[in-house]
């Protein structure tokens, strides 16, 4: 009986019980709908197989959004329960899971996925390429994500939840202190899906190296490209730091070894240590990607070119090699004395002097400029302000000596809300509006956009802002409970508030999404935004092949230069493109992996060496496989751009 | 396809250009992995709680064996891309195959010092020292074992269809792990077993 | 016990006026340490406050003035690659500011960390203070007392805080006095604080450590040396000695009120410093553990 008995959840509650119920009837709704629309095939062909940078990019953002539906759930349910003094909603368990599994969620599988979704579509457009330089291995990076993802959500109804918070420090996170699976499922759902996250950043690296149109010298790149090659060049370097250190974990909690114990020569802090080497990176493969989208968005609807496009690039280059070098800020009041701690102050600050620069180019990109207020506009307009107080305050925490106050409190919360929701939700959701009509052909209705808008800028700072003044007066973060003395009661209700408003805009947008594919006009045409870089030179939405022809470019706005300058992009005859073929083998090893991942998670060795065996059979059929892709003949070519209405293109 | 004729046949077609530079940023993580353990080994080295320090368990004899071995196999996988640059699939299946018997001998010796450490009581278990020390070698060793199935499986392609650009860029590849393998034994020849038996 | 009653209310009385008043714990310090970080706290506000203004403003002023309502609809934006003394501008005051802010960080970092500023002179007292889940346990080595989540100390004298942890890593914080420290299973941390008025303050654990998290807090209450004394002598005279298995069933998992007891668990469970520390592999050779100590500082 006791190996079934791991499969409970250790805490259940009505709630549990309730989405249980949800996602068997939502599982079955699917199944159902499919089978009844006869989509099994369609959905297998041109999904699940593809290998298209374009669907692969459409299938992350999909899957990024929801699983902010989950993540923004958790977050409702700890401000609600944490907006009245000795509120009952959850009990302390149940908090401590949900408010673990907010931060991972959002983090790894909301952000992360979004950030990367957007990458795939945009980047090889940006670059005039055909597809990314491994097609296939871009597949099997998406569904190891879309495993990886999976089996953390299992997680709340087979075993139990994570509960060490998403830092997972030991010994919190040993046996001793968490003895439900929950960390064996955060161990390895970071770990598959961060195995995909390594394979797409050394894929990305290539493309973008080897892969630009011709006449596209690195400083020719569009910024969203250039911030994308920095972001995978971190990823490369810091995600293997995660692998570690997940791996140590995982010993630790599945075969005892002594790496984060506190007997027989373990180290906790080693964890903290190896957590911050990747954590503190991850942010800025989080946040530089961000920038990149507002340096487009700006730019495009200020009807100006980039200011300060040399700095740009070089404030971003800098802002990664510093990035390794401020973990430790993470815990200055671990006791490494005052000389760590000043030298750790100096470089986080340091930080601040690149992110000034690019503050200051897009207010210089803006000025003389022809300001229109779309909704992708609106994000980038309020995202200067909001990100210069999370900025700010960031610098605050950055000073050792205050940061022993701020430290673990909901100060710290405050901040990183505030660089991360204006800095890169409101980043991923402009450049979700704004490449929307290159991805289906046609726009986002600008009316509920602006009401999305509106009410998640003013929730947000009805959100956060208070929680400023609750941590500078004692407020710890993760407290899932409060007494009526403190009084810290007003100023949660007042953030229980602006999740609400929050909540209803992340509704709108889903909204939007339906009333737009329903109602929106489909004529908008190649270029709706009046916009500037080379993506915008092919067609909405996207044919196949992205560029009937290589284009030929010669500067960081190449379109904007056809428009204006006469410059020709496209200078050759159709030729028969090349492309490659589809396959199932990511997507069967997508389900192998979590097949592994769950084994592990439970310690069912023969489905662990089975899932490995059929894993690395799966890889023995690739090797031995002769794939050359096909070609698409160049009167077909002809066909699909005629029905596009630029035939002499 | 294109195949380029003035490139040596590994870099002939775009996409084999791309395989080779998406292998180098390969190993650039690689690199980052082992870093990280060798940063945690040092970190842990005197924490040996009740158990065995390194200077007590390791043993001369074997790990200069492992050493001698897996360079041989080292020199042995260029003598096989030499092959393979002259157009001499004979000599290179041959060079290859004494190159994967070498890291199947150096495999052979690993799993014994294993079982001496599991005898001299130095588990995975044991205390902080011995689980970073297993975790690096095991690492490595399993970087080997996944190497040696690799291997098997391009001397397969190359018999069943000769040296293509496909079966040449793969051997080349898998050069450069089985390179990358030895230089991080020699660290852990010099960090691990020198430094620990100083 | 009647004066101590006594002072408990006036002190809680003024407490009751001065939330009314309400300043926010960490800037409303009680003791120099604080002080220093609530004025750290203060300078920063201020500085970063500007930068805000100055964004704010720029933002507004762009926004306002090239909006494209408000422009002819043939204004084309000009081409411009940037300034270098536009550049040089907004490099160079970020990086005034930052080398201003460092300086203010680092010197205020080490103040902290070194005893209270005006008590350098004063023998300080040592306070070990352990957390397990979810309490706190003070002990008073040399007046040979134990607490549980409760601690009195002597106003106007440095006060020595060791810190360490029986479970997981727990962050010691009384916002009036001092900022956080670490506490953790296989070494003892040291927070330096004193307190300048007499009176209560909160403590509590920052660091999330379980179940028991959002109650794992602490009374501290601060009293002039003569009456600590006093305490002291009381406790002597009323409270039960504290045992091996009473202690044991104290670490147990769970709550307990406020308990006293004559003795500290430090006899017969010593904190993990010197040759008990977590790290130490069996050499008595003090020197070792010296450099032990500072590779800890280190990483």
């Amino acid at each position: 009986m006791e190996f079934f008995e791991r499969f409970a959840v250790p805490h259940p509650s009505p709630l549990i019980y309730a989405s249980m119920v949800a996602i068997g009837l939502v599982v079955i709704a699917i199944i159902a709908g499919i089978t009844y629309f006869k989509k099994w095939g369609y959905l297998w062909d041109e999904w699940l197989t593809t290998v298209d940078h374009k669907r692969i990019g459409i299938m992350y953002i999909i899957s990024a959004l929801l699983m902010l539906f989950r993540g923004g759930a958790d977050a409702v349910m700890m401000r609600f329960q944490t907006s009245m003094p000795e509120n009952t909603f959850l009990d302390a368990q149940h908090y401590n899971e949900v408010f673990t599994t907010h931060g991972i969620v959002m983090i790894f599988f909301m952000a992360m996925p979004f950030i990367i979704g957007l990458m795939n579509f945009v980047v090889p457009l940006q670059i005039g390429a055909r597809d990314v330089a491994f097609p296939r291995l871009n597949a099997l990076s998406f569904w190891l994500f879309f495993a990886g993802a999976m089996l953390f959500n299992i997680s709340f109804v087979v075993g139990g939840s994570p509960d060490a918070g998403w830092t997972n420090y030991y010994p919190l996170a040993s046996n001793e202190f968490s003895p439900s699976v929950g960390v064996n499922y955060y161990n390895w759902a970071l770990q598959i899906s961060g195995i995909g996250t390594l394979m797409s950043g050394i894929n990305f690296v290539v493309t973008i190296l080897k892969m630009r149109a011709p006449g596209m010298k690195l400083m020719k790149m569009p910024m969203f490209t250039w911030s994308a090659l920095i972001t995978n060049i971190i990823i490369v370097f810091a995600f293997p730091v995660l692998t570690i250190a997940l791996l140590m974990g995982t010993f630790d909690r599945q075969f005892g070894t002594n790496f984060f114990t506190s007997v027989n020569g373990g180290m906790d802090m080693m964890w903290a240590n190896l957590f911050w080497i990747w954590g503190h990176p991850e942010v800025y493969i989080l946040i530089l990607p961000a920038f990149g989208i507002y340096s487009e968005i700006i730019s495009t609807f200020s009807q100006r070119n980039l200011y300060g496009y040399t700095s740009m690039v070089g404030s971003m280059v800098i802002i990664s090699l510093l990035s390794f070098l401020v973990w430790v800020h993470h815990f200055f009041t671990m006791g490494h004395g005052a000389l760590t701690n000043s030298i750790f102050s100096i470089t986080t600050m340091a930080i601040a002097v690149p992110t000034g620069i690019k503050i200051f180019n897009w207010l210089l990109t803006m000025w003389r400029g022809k300001i229109t207020f779309t909704v992708p506009m609106l994000y980038s307009v309020a995202f200067i302000p909001l990100f210069t107080i999370g900025g700010v305050t960031g610098v605050m925490l950055a000073m050792a000596s205050a940061d022993y106050q701020y430290h673990n409190t909901m100060f710290l919360v405050a901040h990183f809300h505030n660089v991360i929701i204006p800095g890169v939700v409101f980043a991923v959701l402009a450049g979700f509006t704004y490449w929307w009509p290159k991805m289906f052909g046609f726009l986002l209705n600008e009316r509920i956009g602006k009401w999305a808008f509106w009410n998640l800028a003013i929730g947000f700072c009805f959100a956060f802002f208070p929680m400023y003044i609750t941590g500078l007066d004692g407020q710890a973060r993760r407290m899932y409970t409060y007494s009526e003395a403190t009084g810290f009661g007003p100023l949660n209700m007042l953030s229980f508030f602006g999740a609400g408003l929050m909540a209803i805009g992340f509704v709108l947008i889903v909204y939007n999404v339906y009333y737009s594919f329903r109602y929106a006009p489909r004529n908008v045409g190649d270029d709706p935004w009046n916009a500037r870089s080379l993506e915008w030179a092919t067609h909405n939405p996207v044919p196949e092949y992205n560029f009937a022809v290589t284009p030929e470019v010669k500067s960081s706005q190449a379109f904007w230069d056809q428009k204006k300058h006469g410059h020709s992009l496209f200078n050759k005859e159709y030729e028969e493109i090349h492309m490659p073929n589809k396959s199932g083998v990511p997507f069967i090893m997508g389900g192998l992996f979590f097949v592994f991942g769950f084994s592990f998670v439970f310690s069912i060795w023969i489905g662990v060496i089975l899932s490995l065996l059929a894993i690395f059979a799966c890889m023995t059929y690739r090797s031995f496989e002769q794939d050359h892709g096909y070609h698409i003949p160049v009167k077909e070519i002809k066909e699909t751009e005629e029905k596009f209405g630029g035939a002499d293109k | 396809m294109k195949i380029d004729h003035s490139q040596p046949l590994e870099y002939s077609t775009e996409q084999n250009r791309f395989n080779i530079l998406g292998f180098w940023i390969f190993l650039g993580a690689e690199i980052m992995l082992f870093a990280t353990l060798f940063t945690s080994y040092f970190v842990y080295e005197n924490r040996t709680g009740s158990g065995p320090t390194g200077a007590e368990i390791f043993e001369i004899t074997p790990v200069l064996f492992e050493t001698f071995v897996l360079l041989t196999s080292s020199f042995t996988i260029g003598l096989a891309i030499h092959a393979m640059r002259i157009n001499r699939p004979k000599a290179m299946l041959g060079f290859l195959g004494i190159t994967l018997a070498l890291g199947a001998i150096f495999l052979g010796i690993e799993i014994y010092e294993f079982i001496h450490y599991y005898h001299v009581g130095a588990t995975l278990q044991t205390s902080g020292f011995t689980a970073n020390l297993l975790t690096t070698l095991g690492t490595h060793g399993a970087h080997v074992t996944f190497g040696l199935f690799w291997g098997i499986m391009i001397m397969i392609q190359i018999i069943k269809r000769g040296l293509t650009p496909a079966t040449a860029n793969k051997s080349f590849i898998f050069s450069l792990y089985w390179h990358f393998l030895d230089v991080v034994w020699i660290f852990i020849f010099s960090f691990i077993y020198l430094k620990g038996m100083m | 016990m009647k004066l101590k009653m006594l002072i408990l209310s006036l002190v809680f009385t003024i407490a009751v006026v001065l939330t009314g008043c309400e300043p926010v714990l960490v800037l409303d310090p009680q003791g120099p340490q604080a002080e220093t970080t609530a004025n750290v706290i203060w300078l920063s506000i201020a500085t970063m406050a500007i930068i805000v203004i100055v964004v704010m403003t720029l933002l507004a002023i762009v926004l306002f003035k090239y909006r494209a309502s408000k422009q002819s609809d043939d204004y084309e934006p000009p081409h411009i690659e940037g300034n270098h003394i536009v550049e040089g501008i907004i490099i160079g005051i970020p990086v005034l500011i930052v080398i201003f802010l460092s300086i203010v960080s680092v010197t205020s970092t080490y103040k902290v960390e070194a005893p209270p500023e005006g008590y350098e002179d004063q023998e300080p007292l040592v306070i070990y203070a352990s957390s397990s889940n979810w309490k706190w346990h003070f002990s008073y080595p040399e007046e040979d007392i134990e607490t549980v989540n409760y601690v009195f100390i002597p106003t106007n004298r440095p006060i020595e805080f060791k810190l360490y942890s029986f479970g997981p890593i727990t962050s010691f914080w009384i916002p009036q006095l001092a900022g956080q420290k670490y506490a953790m299973a296989d070494m003892v941390t040291t927070l330096h604080l004193a307190a300048d008025n007499p009176g209560e303050y909160m403590g509590r654990n920052a660091n999330f450590s379980g179940e028991g998290f959002a109650e794992n807090i602490f009374n501290v209450t601060a009293l002039p040396q003569d009456e600590f004394d006093q305490w002291v002598e009381d406790i002597h005279a009323t409270a039960n000695p504290i045992t091996e298995d009473t202690f044991n069933e104290l670490l147990e998992p769970g709550h307990l009120g406020q308990l006293t007891f004559t003795g500290t668990h430090l006899d017969f469970s010593p904190a993990p410093e010197g040759e008990h520390a977590g790290h130490d592999h069996g050499s008595s050779e003090s020197e070792k553990e010296q450099e032990d100590h500072s590779e800890h500082g280190e990483h």
